[in-house]
Order: C-alpha cells, then structure tokens, then sequence
C-alpha cells in the first residue's frame, strides 16, 4: 500500500542514480560469481585426501584455482567491467541544469 | 640494536614528515577548512584513492597477526585471508557515484552527515557519532600498541621509547596536514606495503629451496598444512565463508572506507581506484600470507604469530634490505592509526561540536578546534597505548565487527531504499550493536553459534530490524 507521495511531474530522480544503481548491482553480482569461483574450487578440490592432491608451481591444485587463478581472474573482469560497463558521470554537477527538466530545488548557491 | 635496519625505518619516517609538510602546504587552497582537513578537498585521484583504502583497510592485522596465523595453521588461513579480494571492488562499487553524488549535494564531510540529511534525525546522529566515537578510540589504541611493539622488536629501544617516536611521528603529519596528509603518506605506504611484500616472498622462497621444496617440508610436518582446513582441521567452511561478511562485503559499513568513497575527485578517479584497489589487496594478502606458511619449513619453533614476519624478514634478507621490507607493517600500522585518528577527530569537532555545541562557530574557532581535537586525541591515545585498561582491549574486540553490524545497513540501504527511514536506522544500529556483544559473549563461551564468525548472525539480525523499523513505523518514501 505505498501511497503516491507526489505527482510524478513535481519530483524528477536524478538521472545518474540509475546509472549509480546499476553499478551497484554489478558490484553485487561480481561479489556472488567471486564467492561461488572461491568456495568450489577451495572445498571442491580441497576436500580429498592431501596425498591425492597435484601442484601446480609448486602450490596444491585447490589452492591454485581457488585463490591464485581466482585473485587474476577477478582482476581481469574488473578491469573489463571498469573500462567497458561503467560510465563516467559528473559527480557534483547540478542535475536540474538540463533546460527540459523543470527545475525543483533552489540551485546551489556557491 | 642492528644499525643497518634501522636506518632505512629512520628514512621512512623523515619522507613521511615531508609529505605532511607538502600537504599542509597544499591546504590554503579553495572549498573551505572542513571539507580540505576531513575530506582532502574532495580531489583524490585514482592512485591515492586506491592506495588509502588498501593501507587504511590493511593493518596490523594483515601484516603480523595475519601471516602468524598463516605460520601456525597453514594453506587454509590464505584462503580465508583471500575473501578480503571482494573489498577492493565491492567497496567502491556499492558506496559508488550514488555516495559520492549524495555526499556532495548534502556538503557532507563525514559519514555521519550523510546519515543525519539521509535520515533528517538528530537520534541517528549522535548514536553514530558514539558508536564511532568509542570503538574506533579502542581500535586506534591496539594499533598504537601494535605499533610501538614493533619499533621495539626492531629497534631494541623500551617500549615507551618506541611508543614515543611512533606517536609523535603519526601526530605531526596528521595534525598538520589532515586527510590530504593522510591519503599521500597512504600512498607512499601502500606502494611499501607491495614492494615489501614481494621481496620478503622471493626471499622466504629462496631460504626455503624453492617452492616445492617448501611443500614437500610441510607434508612432512603435517599434511593437513596444505588442506582448507587447518593444522588441526577445525577451519570449517562455514566458518572460512562467514568471513566475507567480516572483511568482505562488510567492510561497506566501516565509517573509515565510507568517508573515503565520499572523497574522490572524479568518477574517473573511482574507476581507476576500483582496478588498482583490486589488484593491490590482493596482491598483498595473497602474498604476505604465502609468506607465512612459507616461513614455517625455514624457521621452525616460532611460538608468538606476530614476530613471524619480522623475525623472518631479519633471516633471509640482507639487514638493510630487512629494514626497508619491514617498513611495510610499520606503514600498515601508521596508515590505520593516521586514519582513525582523523576520523574520531571529525566525529568529535564536526558531527558533535558543530552540529549540537556550537553551529555558529568561525572558521577560525573551526580550525583551531580541528587541530587542538586531533592533537590532544594523539596524547590521550599515547598514554593509554603505554598501559593499555582492560576496558580498551576489551572494546577493542568489538571494534570492526560491531561498527559494521551497526552502520552496513543504515548506510546501503539508506542509499538504495526509498523506504529506508530513520526509525528502521535507529532499530537496526541498536541491534546489531547489542546481538554483536550477546553472540560474542555466547561463542566465547559455548563455541561459534552456527559455526560462523561471531559478525555474521547479527549482520542479518540488525537488516531484519533496519526492515522491520522503516516499514512498521511511519512507512514513507525517501526522496534523494
């Protein structure tokens, strides 16, 4: 039952917060596919016996994929994610600049 | 008393003097005394940026306690060290433009300002000032003696010798130069921290015949070394995986990486800090813990976690070297204490004296007032740290797990709720502050509630409450 808080042309979000929101999200969504790549190959390799584990560069086979690959591999997706996905916004510019937007609030005086 | 060590420590310390000095200079620019003492002025770039949320974030903890309990149990305490990878993104992306565009539109200096325009509630205001207040204080002080411990193993000085050059070190370029001080000597102490890092590993692995050599050393000893599980394989998954809540996501709620999310001077600078502070956190974690179970084959029989890297570093490097390299957790330290420092400072001068004491204050009285609080905080601080009150250590437990129970909520969902309000904020902080110290009284008595780390259940306790609050009373939407 959320009641209608104003007329929507009287209260306008700014258009950065969805570009904000969605990032957001991303962020979560990074944090998930990081949890589930850590805990599969820690406990999903590391849960046989030692003596059956391989080593690669010398370190057990769990522990390469799960923190060493897991570390890289999330660093790669970041970079792609920061240079492709995110966009750049200005950060303290008055949103109510836009002339097709009426604006609501006094403007900043600075 | 090795002179050879303690030369380069010594030449760290001058570099950090100068760079205090060069941000003072710095700070007769524009934007007025608060948002250039507390905030840097709002024009961190990307490097700094990154640099002083991995040196603020990584301290005494990640340096000596951390690859000590490496040392003692193994392969299974990296992985758990690696769940901190998750902060280097997650921070910076969930606090994100949203903060950062919020911040700037309420003119807010610390996070408490954003929380009180947030939650137009003076209630809000002065339990977060209080919470912050008091377990940043006792985090401040164990770091302090984290600190002065370290000078003395180094140095051989008395504690209260070492204690005293440490603090005097940390007070100058904080009272002087502020954030901007802080944020750079972060930096500097950041790219010692990566460096350092690496040379001690190259180091441990030669001493130690290489790597496979080390491996085979350690099955020797005990196979469960090399297992998620632990040295005497009570590491449970659940338990490892509730740590990313404790210095994973979590660490969203931490006021000390909140205030820095508010302090970037462009969303280029943030996206720039997202890659660097991903690469870097896990660069060091991975590594500085590598080294600690390394260190076991080399240096068997050590029985005190903390002087694994110190005493380590002083066998396999050459002693000049050693000093450098132990540089590094002298500067996690100091880039811990620096910040908190800073920010008990501002909770105190902006969010309780000017909002409640005097609003009215000059710009003059503001300054003075700034300086005089983060001074004499240092010298409390001091002669606390000297003979730490059981009281403090005991705070201290509850510093980081119960602040970000306390503050996580209010903060992500005040900024992406619309129906987030301030009786929810209110609700949520008192129980996530009080389910904190009943769980930790519980698991210290009768073994982890749930088998996860003790921040975990009232993490969840504390967003049912922020939920039930906002909804049950006065449901509202929130307009940004």
């Amino acid at each position: 039952m959320p009641a209608k808080q104003t007329p929507p042309d009287q209260y306008k979000p700014d258009p950065r917060f969805k570009i904000a929101h969605k990032e957001a999200l991303i962020g979560v969504a990074l944090a998930i596919f990081n949890f589930i790549w850590w805990y599969g190959f820690a406990y999903g390799l590391g849960s046989r016996p030692p003596e059956e584990y391989t080593y690669i560069l010398g370190l057990p086979d769990w522990f390469f994929y799960s923190c060493v690959v897991g570390f890289i591999l999330m660093s790669v997706i970041v970079i792609i994610i920061t240079k492709y996905v995110l966009k750049e916004v200005p950060l303290d510019a008055d949103p109510y600049a836009d002339p097709n937007v009426t604006p609501k609030e006094e403007s900043p005086t600075k | 008393m090795n002179i050879q060590v303690i030369i380069p420590l010594v030449i760290f310390l001058i570099a950090i003097f100068a760079i205090g000095f060069i941000a003072s200079k710095q700070m007769t620019s524009t934007g007025g005394f608060l948002q250039e003492y507390f905030l840097g002025g709002r024009e961190l770039g990307g490097f700094v940026l990154a640099m002083t949320m991995v040196a603020t974030y990584g301290s005494a903890s990640s340096f000596l306690g951390g690859p000590g309990t490496a040392y003692t149990v193994g392969f299974g305490w990296i992985l758990l060290a690696m769940t901190q990878v998750v902060t280097g993104y997650f921070v910076l992306l969930i606090l994100g433009k949203k903060f950062a565009i919020l911040g700037r539109k309420y003119n807010a200096v610390t996070m408490i300002d954003f929380l009180k325009a947030r939650y137009n509630s003076p209630a809000v205001a002065i339990l977060s000032a209080i919470a912050i207040i008091i377990f940043l204080f006792s985090a401040m002080t164990a770091q302090w003696v984290g600190g002065g411990r370290l000078i003395e193993s180094l140095t051989g000085l008395q504690y209260t010798t070492a204690l005293f050059i440490f603090a005097i070190s940390v007070l100058v370029y904080v009272t002087i130069g502020g954030f901007r001080a802080v944020a750079l000597t972060d930096a500097v102490q950041g790219a010692i921290m990566v460096v350092g890092t690496l040379i001690l590993l190259i180091g441990v692995i030669i001493a130690g015949g290489g790597v496979p050599a080390i491996m085979q050393d350690l099955l020797n000893e005990n196979p469960r070394l090399v297992t998620p599980f632990g040295a005497d394989g009570t590491l449970t998954a659940a338990y490892v995986s509730s740590f990313w809540i404790l210095v994973g996501v979590g660490v969203v709620g931490l006021p000390q990486m909140a205030i820095r999310a508010m302090s970037y001077k462009s969303s280029r600078a943030m996206h720039r800090a997202l890659v660097i502070g991903t690469i870097v956190t896990g660069f060091i974690m991975l590594n500085m813990h590598l080294i600690g179970v390394f260190a076991r084959p080399v240096m068997p029989g050590i029985d005190v976690g903390d002087k694994v890297i110190p005493l380590i570093a002083l066998e396999v490097l050459p002693p000049w070297l050693a000093g450098i390299v132990l540089a590094a957790p002298m500067a996690a330290i100091m880039s811990t204490v620096d910040s908190l420092l800073l920010l008990v400072s501002s909770a105190i001068v902006k969010d309780v004296y000017l909002n409640f004491i005097k609003p009215e204050a000059s710009e003059k009285r503001v300054k003075i007032m700034s300086f005089g609080v983060t001074g004499i905080l240092g010298i409390i601080v001091f002669l606390l740290a000297l003979q730490p009150p059981d009281l403090l250590i005991f705070l201290n437990l509850f510093a980081f797990g119960g602040l970000e129970a306390a503050f996580i909520w209010p903060i992500v969902l005040g900024l992406y709720w619309k129906y987030g309000n301030k009786h929810g904020a209110i609700l949520s902080m008192i129980t996530g502050i009080a389910s904190y110290i009943a769980i930790h009284f519980y698991n210290a008595s009768y073994g982890n509630l749930l088998g996860v780390h003790t921040v975990t259940i009232p993490v969840v306790l504390s967003l049912i409450a922020y939920i039930i609050g906002s909804l049950a009373i006065q449901r509202k939407a929130f307009r940004f």
